[in-house]
Parts: C-alpha cells; structure tokens; sequence
C-alpha cells in the first residue's frame, strides 16, 4: 500500500471535528467516492475524531489518499496523547460509554468502514487507523 | 452565540437545520427548541433535517432527545427530510431513533404532526 497524497490536522475542539468532517468530505469526492461512500467515512470520521477531542484531550488526524494493487482508498488515521483506553474490547461493544454519548462511537465507526485497527496505551495514547476502498 | 432559527407556524415550530452543526450548536438548539415549546405553547415541532449530509451519533442522540423533552412538555416531535445516504449510514452506525417520529418531507411530516396532535387533543 502507497500513500499518494496526505494532510495532517489539529483536533482541539468540537469546531475541529466539523472541520474534519468537510475535509474528508472534500477528499472523498475528490478520489471519486460514491455519495453513501463519502456518508459512511464522513460519518466515522465524525464519532472518531470527537473521541480524540473529549477522550483523548484533543490529538490530530491523518488524511491520506492510499492505493493498492490499482485500488483507491481513503485512510484516516486519529492520534491522541490521552489517557488511552484500559479494556479495548469493551470500548468496541455498543452501549459501552463513559462519556455521554451512545457508545456507538467506536464499535460504530468500525462498522462503516472495511478496515479499522486500534493502538492503545494506558497513560500514552491512542491511536485508531480506518480505511475505505472505492 | 449561534442560534438555528425556530419559526412559528400555527401550533407548530417550523426547524430548519441548514449548516453542519458544531458540537455547542447542536447543544444549543436542544435548550432552544425546549424554550419556545413553551414560550409558544406549541403541540408540535417539525424539524427538517433535508440540508445535514451527516448525522453522526451526537447529532441522533440530540434529535432522539428534543423528541423526548418536546413530548414531556406536551408535544410531539416530527423529524423530516432525512438523505438517503444518511438513512443507510445511520442504520450501519447502530443508530436506532427509536423514539423520534419521521417523515419523508414538510408536507408528510405536517400530516402526521396535524394526526399526533389532533388524535391527543380528541381524548383530552
């Protein structure tokens, strides 16, 4: 897999997260994402990147066109310097918060992409990469 | 401070939802909402959702909640317009809106606003 094109932004405050959300929008249409497509990542990367700001205490994001074997992929990668997440299973199952959200933010945003991956240290960070194929 | 614009129209508030809402936004259009259901004594409020191309689950937790505190106070909730994709993506995310009364556009959701009030009011 190649990374072709990438931009890095700072995840501070719930203005960042809209912000996040225009940047993959613009992204995606870009690359020739279908509009559900586009939805879908947006969406994803809506539940992430507040989990960056309100869990993590703000981090950054990765957006990076990527290919393989001919294949266009969207990959966004969420980092944060926070308190990392103790039991990774159980922050993945719904209803499972401590915040006040749904607890659809993780297991939810792993549902509307084809790969996700997730890094977490207690006390160092953490760390989740998603990707969608055109 | 930002606000989203709440129109009276008869009995009913009229909700637009035309930008992509920041966090304190959406908060803020929750308290709003509450506010003038009361200060108009509305039975109803319609928000129209057709302009969001995302409804991440903050934004389906606000909506799910605006139902709940309208019908507490005494009237209901219609939320309508909402994109396909949105529909398809919500229903992946897990987000259920289970409480929330929907309509496919204004006219429909007016409809079913007009029944749910009228239908209360018949049994008072």
């Amino acid at each position: 897999m190649i990374v072709v094109k990438t931009e890095v932004h700072a995840l501070h405050s719930s203005d960042d997260i809209t912000m996040v959300r225009q940047k993959v929008r613009k992204v995606m249409q870009e690359a020739g994402f279908s509009l559900v497509d586009q939805t879908k990542m947006v969406t994803a990367a809506s539940e992430l990147a507040r989990n960056t700001v309100i869990h993590g205490g703000g981090g950054k994001v990765s957006i990076n066109v990527v290919e393989n074997d001919g294949h266009v992929g969207i990959q966004l990668i969420f980092s944060d310097k926070g308190p990392g997440i103790p039991d990774i299973d159980k922050a993945l199952q719904d209803g499972f918060t401590t915040g006040d959200g749904l607890g659809l933010g993780l297991g939810g945003a792993k549902r509307l992409v084809h790969e996700f991956a997730i890094d977490s240290k207690v006390g160092q960070g953490t760390k989740v990469e998603i990707i969608r194929w055109r | 401070m930002e606000h989203i614009p709440i129109l009276k129209v008869g009995d009913f508030l009229l909700v637009t939802i035309q930008v992509d809402m920041h966090d304190r936004l959406v908060m803020q259009l929750q308290d709003d909402v509450c506010q003038r259901v009361v200060k108009d004594k509305a039975k109803g409020v319609l928000i129209d959702i057709s302009s969001l191309e995302v409804v991440d689950s903050f934004i389906g937790r606000m909506l799910g909640t605006i139902a709940t505190m309208t019908k507490t106070l005494g009237a209901e909730t219609v939320v309508v317009g909402m994109r396909p994709a949105v529909a398809i993506t919500i229903v992946e995310l897990g987000l259920k809106l289970e409480n929330v009364h929907t309509a496919l556009n204004v006219d429909r959701g007016i409809a079913l606003l007009q029944s749910l009030v009228y239908q209360k009011d018949a049994m008072q």
